[in-house]
């Protein structure tokens, strides 16, 4: 399956991540974006909650990175997709990070399996001592 | 801005209220539990609610900040009751797996603070 990307309204926004309160401009930018293509506001919440978890796993474990929003398309179905890049410590076990449970924050762990229940497609890619990045997309069907 | 003019804390009934209605960053967190604790000390508050009507998102890092204000309340003898949660908030949440335990929710202020009189009426 491809996801053709329409140069004409290839609409992208990029927030750069350094401190907890880019968190809530990532979350706002994901919002707006969401309600741009038409997502309704349980999805627009579900956006704004991946967009925080993920965003704050960038300051919390890597100090730094980038989070890009970008309207997609599939078959005239309009989406967002959601890129966070880090050059951080990266996820030594990706597997047991997706597992409910599995903690190394002291909290909710990296909320990465909740993140996915909320999302339609979670890819991650992770190197120890590289960084990590993680693409969430979410489609108006 | 101190917290307290950042998150007033109201006292009713014998109860406190407090609305959120800015972003918890961490240190704000951390004042808002402290100054919540010594409120409910100051007053001898037998419940506590807190206000999310104005939360738009709420993620790990906020649910954390709530259930470890209410173990920290119910340590001190007060119950507490969050109200205003969004509906899509609670569906988001719901999908996401996060707990908000030992917290009572409401849909408002008015249930709220019945809740609240019941439940302190009768131990």
């Amino acid at each position: 399956m491809t996801i053709q990307l329409a140069e004409e309204n290839l609409e992208q926004s990029i927030v750069e991540i350094n401190d907890e309160y880019d968190i809530v401009v990532a979350r706002s930018s994901g919002k707006q974006v969401a309600a741009t293509i038409g997502l309704g506001i349980v999805d627009q919440s579900r956006i704004a909650t991946a967009v925080s978890e993920l965003a704050r796993n960038i300051v919390l474990y890597a100090g730094k990175g980038v989070v890009s929003f970008s309207q997609i398309e599939e078959e005239d179905d309009p989406g967002i997709e959601i890129i966070f890049t880090d050059e951080g410590p990266g996820i030594q076990d990706i597997e047991q990070a997706m597992q409910d449970g599995y903690t190394s924050g002291g909290g909710l762990g990296l909320g990465l399996p909740g993140t996915r229940r909320l999302m339609d497609e979670f890819e991650i890619e992770s190197e120890v001592g590289k960084g990590t990045t993680i693409k969430i997309r979410k489609w108006r069907r | 801005m101190t917290v307290q003019e950042q998150i007033p804390i109201l006292k009713i009934e014998g109860f406190l209220i407090t609305s959120i209605q800015v972003s918890l960053h961490d240190k704000l967190a951390l004042a808002f539990q402290d100054s919540v604790l010594h409120k409910i000390e100051q007053t001898n508050a037998k419940g506590l609610i807190i206000d999310i009507t104005a939360v738009d998102t709420v993620d790990s890092f906020i649910t954390r900040i709530l259930s470890e204000t209410a173990t920290m309340a119910r340590m001190m003898g007060a119950k507490t009751v969050l109200v205003g949660l969004q509906p899509e908030i609670a569906i988001t949440l719901t999908e996401f797996g996060m707990d908000l335990k030992g917290i009572h929710t409401t849909l408002d202020l008015e249930k709220g603070l019945a809740l609240l009189r019941k439940e302190t009426t009768e131990e």
